[in-house]
């Protein structure tokens, strides 16, 4: 069912791939062509960020990676840290909408992933409680999607994505809904779960200030069909914080994005 | 969604009240008035029965009208609930496939558009009597349900979709945790249509087998006191009806609100 290949992989250490996509192309059932072709390869434990005007199918190529989709060529490999795992369980999905279950608590929410593989329920409950707490939302387990804020959901849509321990995270535009104080916070939440978790994350996000503040690598797309247009390597003291933002390094990285950037706009008279 | 809620004015105590007391205020004042003119203008009883004639014929007739009231509602809750599990039973057999529904939809919609009323004397010499009256009531009552299931289970949250295929979720995990679940708004509006609607099918079929000279529900009653010119009993059936229809509805939006109110738009309160 999956086309996505799972290779076990040998524990080379830091320069294993987490991802790769080789000559990967996506053609929609009505002809249009979304993707490709493109290569790219995801170091285990990276943080990069997929950035590209709307349509320029960074979108696909997550939901590709996470085997929500199949290429229409070319192959995706996604490699996992340990053994066995069971399908899908590798990957933690964050989508653009918090996407929670309306009908059912805080709780139920992030547990659904572990419900669905059958994990016993005192297990589940402690992982659950764990998940929670990595987000701050411990005190919120018993409330429903609606009592709470924007940037609440989406933290427990993090934790659900998280309740699974996945080796990859993919997160699709996660913030763009959310104020930017909001944003700025959630930004800092997640670069330390980051470092505390060691987990890759590949983040699709159309703020080129979000993607230079939060990534290791900016991979620059192309709009229709998205293809990659620079890859770009953001080097900082880490741990990043506040005082990066506000740093002479951080303009010039946003300058050198936004020029790679600029190419894909140029075409569209829309601007 | 907060800034709405500012926006809305809330209705006071005083208003609320009212929004009670003005339909109780009309229908007294109504009431107050057929009485009199009855009364002023000495019309018989056979004619224009005055509200007080058809109350006492109620307590007068009571052993009578409560036995044929819960003929009534018996079969009424039979219909209701085959309809029930017939209607969510087929919309989730057309969600499983869409070959078997592309090949029943079509029937469905047809024994919906045949008025029932065409199809009750025809059922009930096939069928015995008791059964064709309630598979008027369940054909009736049907359709809405399985409408409004369909609507449901087609209206699932896609990124939800795909979460569910991403953590490799079973089909019958997909129903239970998430179709069901998605759907049971609309579930809970279709059953609320098809409960008034299954008393209207039990109605219809009773007076079309009342003709036939059998069965003693309160349609029958009220045809029966039709033929022997019985007019204060005939009201007194009717409002009974009425006031079946109106406890069904109720109770029916009863449930919803108490199924969805933590959740649901349609069960919230303005307020948030």
């Amino acid at each position: 069912m999956s086309p996505v290949k799972t290779s076990s992989g040998g524990e080379a250490g830091l320069t294993a791939l987490a991802v790769s996509l080789r000559g990967v192309t996506k053609t929609y059932d009505n002809g249009v062509m979304a993707l490709g072709p493109i290569d790219l390869a995801v170091r285990k434990g990276e943080f990069i960020s997929l950035l590209g005007p709307s349509g320029c199918g960074k979108s696909t190529a997550l939901r590709l990676i996470a085997g929500l989709s199949a290429p229409s060529s070319g192959t995706v490999r996604v490699a996992r840290h340990r053994g066995e795992v069971q399908p899908g369980h590798g990957i933690g999905f964050v989508f653009q909408e918090p996407t929670l279950m309306p009908w059912t608590s805080v709780r139920e929410n992030v547990r659904l992933p572990l419900k669905l593989a059958r994990v016993s329920k005192p297990e589940a409950r402690a992982r659950v409680d764990e998940a929670l707490a990595s987000v701050g939302l411990a005190d919120f387990a018993d409330a429903f999607p609606r009592e709470l804020s924007g940037g609440m959901k989406m933290r427990v849509s993090l934790a659900r994505a998280l309740v699974t321990d996945p080796d990859i995270l993919l997160m699709d535009e996660p913030f763009a809904a959310l104020d930017e104080i909001t944003r700025f916070r959630l930004n800092n939440d997640l670069l330390a779960l980051w470092r505390g978790l060691g987990k890759t994350i590949i983040f699709v996000t159309h703020s080129v200030f979000e993607s230079v503040y939060l990534s290791q690598r900016v991979v620059v797309m192309t709009a229709r069909p998205g293809r990659i247009q620079a890859d770009i390597r953001i080097e900082t003291v880490e741990p990043r914080g506040e005082e990066f933002r506000t740093s002479a390094a951080y303009s010039d990285y946003c300058r050198k994005v936004s020029a790679a950037l600029a190419p894909s706009y140029s075409g569209q008279s829309t601007l | 969604m907060n800034a709405q809620a500012t926006v809305t004015t809330r209705p006071t105590g005083a208003q609320r009240a009212m929004r009670f007391l003005l339909p109780v205020i009309v229908f007294a004042a109504g009431l107050a008035a057929w009485e009199l003119v009855v009364r002023i203008k000495d019309i018989p009883p056979y004619v224009l029965p005055a509200p007080s004639v058809i109350f006492l014929t109620l307590i007068k007739d009571w052993a009578v009208l409560s036995q044929s009231l819960a003929t009534t509602l018996a079969t009424t809750l039979e219909g209701f609930v085959a309809a029930s599990i017939g209607g969510i039973a087929l919309a989730l057999l057309f969600n499983q496939s869409k070959w078997v529904e592309y090949s029943l939809f079509p029937y469905a919609v047809v024994l919906q558009v045949t008025p029932v009323i065409a199809i009750a004397p025809l059922l009930l010499i096939y069928l015995e009597q008791q059964t064709a009256v309630v598979v008027c009531a369940f054909i009736v009552a049907f359709f809405p349900v399985l409408s409004n299931t369909t609507l449901g289970l087609n209206s699932v949250d896609r990124n939800l979709a795909g979460l569910f295929q991403l953590y490799g979720a079973s089909p019958p995990q997909t129903l239970r945790l998430l179709k069901l679940p998605a759907a049971l708004p609309y579930i809970l509006g279709g059953l609320r249509i098809a409960g008034g609607l299954s008393l209207i099918g039990a109605v219809v079929a009773e007076i079309a087998a009342g003709t036939a000279g059998a069965g003693s529900g309160l349609a029958y009653r009220i045809a029966e006191s039709g033929y022997r010119l019985n007019i204060p009993r005939m009201f007194a059936a009717l409002l009974l009806l009425s006031l079946a229809g109106i406890v069904i509805y109720g109770m029916l939006a009863l449930i919803s609100h108490l199924v969805l109110r933590r959740w649901h738009e349609s069960a919230l309160g303005k307020e948030s």
